[in-house]
C-alpha cells in the first residue's frame, strides 16, 4: 500500500508560479478578445492554498479531508484534466465508472460525488457554474494525437504527458493513470451514441469546487490541446484555492 | 455449483487411498468448468475448425476467466441463458501497462456505444482488440463493474468467495494470476446487458437480448484477457442475476488493410497502423 506521506514526491502543495503572475494575467499573452477573471472560492474559509496553473502546464496537491478545492475558469473554457487519489492508499483512486453508476448520470453536477475504484466517497462537487462537467472523454495524449488528428501532431504535448510528469513526482506511473475528470468541458452524447468534445459553455471566471471526503492527491492537467475546442483553441490558466470551512476566513 | 460429497463417502485413511479417492473425481463433468484440450469442446461453435481452437470454456454464473492469447486470435463470447454479462479487461501481453482505455474507445471513434467493428482502443493509440461479430447489440462501457462496496449494499454479500461475488474482486483474482494487480483494474467494458444515455446524462437500462447472444474479437496484440461473469452494476433488479458464460478462442489473423474496419474511418485507420507499427518493429 502506497501513501503519499510516504513517498518521494511532494506531501504539500508546490506552486508553478515561476511564470511571474502579472504575465501569466496578461490578456495579451492569449488569443485577441482574451478576458482573465481569476474569481474567488466558491466556498468561504481559510485560505490553505491560493495558486494559479499556467496555460499548459501540470499541478498537484494533497487536499485534505473537509477541505475545499476550487478550480477557476480563469479564461473561459480552458478544460481542467483531473485525477485523484486517496492519500493514504493510491491504488484507490478517481473511478469514472463507479460514479457514473454511483450518480446515475455520466455528467457531475453540485452533489455529485466522485467515487473511488472501491465504491467509496474521495470528494464532493459542493459547488457548479456550468452544466454538464464531463468525466467520459478521458484525457488527450501524443499517441492519441496521432489516430484523432493525423501523425503530423505526434510532437505536441498532451495531459496525458503532463499527468505522466506530474505523477512522478509522487512515484507514480503508467499503470496509476486512469480515466479523468474534464473541468469546464463539454462532450454530449448523441441518442445514437455519437460523442465529442464540442464548444464549451463556460465563461471567464466560472467555476467549481469539490470537497474532499477523504485526504486525496489531486493531479490536474491544464490541458495544452490545440486541435479541438476542449480549450477553445487558446489555452489560459487556471486558479486553484484550498479553503478550510470554519477555518479564519 | 461443486458437486456436494459428503466425507463419509471418500476413504481417505491413508495415502494411497486418499491417491485413490482424488484421482477417482478426475472424470467428472461439472456445469462450468474449462474443457482441454480445446478441441474437445462439446460446444465448438459452428462454422469453427475445433483444431483450431486454443481456449473452450464454460464460466459459471458470477465466476471469472483469464488467458495470455496470441495476436489474431478470435475470441468469441456467448451469453447461454440471457442472464450472463461479461466484463472485459484487455492488456497488451508485453507491456501490460497498455491496457484498455474505455475513454479513448468511445471518443476516438466518436461513438459511445459498442458494437460490430468497434475498437477496444488502449492509452497508447493502438488497438487491442476490435470487436468483429455482435448479434446482441446490449452492451455497455460506461458503466464499469461492481464493487465490494456496492454489492455488500445491494447484495448483502460481495467478496469473490461469496453468493455475489463483485467484479471488481474477482478481476483483482484473474489480474494476480498474470502478476497485476489492483492499480491495474481499468474501467472495464461489459457485453450482453445494454445501458443507454439519455439527453440529461441520465442512465436507461436495456436489458438483455436474450438467450444464445454472442460477440466476437479478435486480438491485434498479444493479450492479457480477463472476464469477469456478474451482474451489470445497475441492473436493477434486487436479487443476483446471472447465467453461464460460454467461451472460445481459436487461431485467425488480426485485422489487415483489406478488412473494412480498416477503412472505416480516418482515426480507425491510424490506430491500425500504429498497431501494426508496434507489432512489426516487435516482430510479432
Amino acid at each position: 500500500m502506497t501513501a503519499v506521506s510516504q513517498l518521494a514526491g511532494r506531501s504539500t502543495a508546490v506552486g508553478y508560479l515561476t511564470v511571474e503572475s502579472e504575465r501569466l494575467l496578461d490578456p495579451a499573452a492569449y488569443a485577441p478578445g482574451t478576458v482573465l477573471e481569476p474569481g474567488e472560492p466558491l466556498v468561504s474559509g481559510e485560505v490553505v492554498l491560493d495558486e494559479f496553473v499556467a496555460a499548459r502546464t501540470a499541478w498537484s496537491a494533497v487536499v485534505r479531508a473537509g477541505d475545499v478545492l476550487t478550480i477557476v475558469d480563469v479564461g473561459a473554457n480552458q478544460s481542467g484534466d483531473c485525477l485523484i487519489y486517496s492519500a493514504e492508499n493510491t491504488a484507490e483512486r478517481y473511478s469514472v465508472p463507479d460514479t457514473i453508476v454511483g450518480n446515475g448520470n455520466v455528467y457531475l453536477d453540485t452533489g455529485s460525488v466522485l467515487y473511488s475504484t472501491e465504491g467509496r466517497p474521495l470528494a464532493t462537487v459542493v459547488g457548479n457554474e456550468i452544466a454538464r462537467q464531463d468525466t467520459i472523454g478521458g484525457a488527450c495524449s501524443k499517441e492519441s494525437n496521432t489516430l484523432r488528428y493525423g501523425h503530423h501532431t505526434f510532437a505536441e504535448h498532451g495531459c496525458r504527458e503532463s499527468f505522466l510528469s506530474e505523477a512522478s513526482r509522487y512515484g507514480l506511473g503508467v499503470r496509476d493513470l486512469t480515466s479523468n475528470i474534464n473541468w469546464f468541458m463539454n462532450v454530449p452524447v448523441e441518442p445514437d451514441g455519437s460523442l465529442g468534445i464540442v464548444d464549451g459553455m463556460s465563461a471567464p471566471g466560472k467555476r467549481v469546487a469539490i470537497r474532499a471526503e477523504r485526504d486525496v492527491l489531486v493531479l490536474v492537467s491544464n490541458c495544452p490541446q490545440m486541435n479541438n475546442p476542449c480549450n477553445d483553441f487558446n489555452p489560459t490558466p487556471l486558479r486553484m484555492v484550498v479553503t478550510r470551512p470554519g477555518g479564519a476566513a | 455449483m461443486p458437486v456436494a460429497i459428503t466425507a463419509d463417502e471418500h476413504e481417505t485413511d491413508t495415502v494411497y487411498a486418499a491417491r485413490a479417492d482424488a484421482r477417482a473425481q478426475g472424470a467428472k463433468v461439472a456445469e462450468a468448468m474449462p474443457y482441454l484440450p480445446a478441441s474437445s469442446s462439446p460446444f465448438v461453435p459452428a462454422g469453427v475448425d475445433p483444431e483450431t481452437l486454443v481456449w473452450a470454456e464454460t464460466v459459471a454464473a458470477g465466476g471469472y476467466t483469464h488467458k495470455a492469447v496470441a495476436r489474431g486470435t478470435r475470441l468469441r463470447l456467448e451469453d447461454v441463458s440471457g442472464e450472463a454479462c461479461a466484463h472485459l479487461l484487455v492488456y497488451n501481453a508485453l507491456e501490460p501497462w497498455e491496457r484498455i482505455n474505455v475513454a479513448d474507445t468511445q471518443k476516438i471513434p466518436w461513438q459511445a456505444y459498442l458494437g460490430a467493428g468497434h475498437p477496444l482502443l488502449s492509452g497508447d493509440g493502438r488497438v487491442l482488440a476490435t470487436i468483429v461479430s455482435d448479434d446482441s447489440g446490449h452492451h455497455d462501457a460506461f458503466c464499469g463493474t461492481s464493487t465490494l462496496e456496492r454489492n455488500l449494499r445491494r447484495y448483502g454479500a460481495g467478496t469473490a468467495d461469496s453468493a455475489a461475488p463483485a467484479g471488481r474482486e474477482l478481476f483483482t483474482l484473474a489480474a494476480a494470476k498474470h502478476g497485476l494487480a489492483p492499480r491495474d483494474l481499468a474501467p472495464s467494458v461489459s457485453f450482453f446487458k445494454g445501458v443507454q444515455v439519455q439527453p440529461d446524462g441520465a442512465l436507461e437500462w436495456r436489458g438483455a437480448a436474450g438467450a444464445g447472444a454472442a460477440v466476437e474479437l479478435v486480438a491485434e496484440l498479444p493479450l492479457i484477457v480477463l472476464i469477469a461473469n456478474v451482474p451489470h452494476p445497475i441492473d436493477p433488479r434486487p436479487e443476483y442475476v446471472s447465467g453461464l458464460l460460454r467461451v472460445h478462442a481459436w487461431r485467425s489473423r488480426p485485422t489487415a488493410p483489406d478488412d473494412p474496419v480498416w477503412t472505416v474511418s480516418p482515426e480507425r485507420t491510424r490506430a491500425y497502423l500504429n498497431t501494426a507499427d508496434y507489432a512489426g518493429a516487435r516482430g510479432l
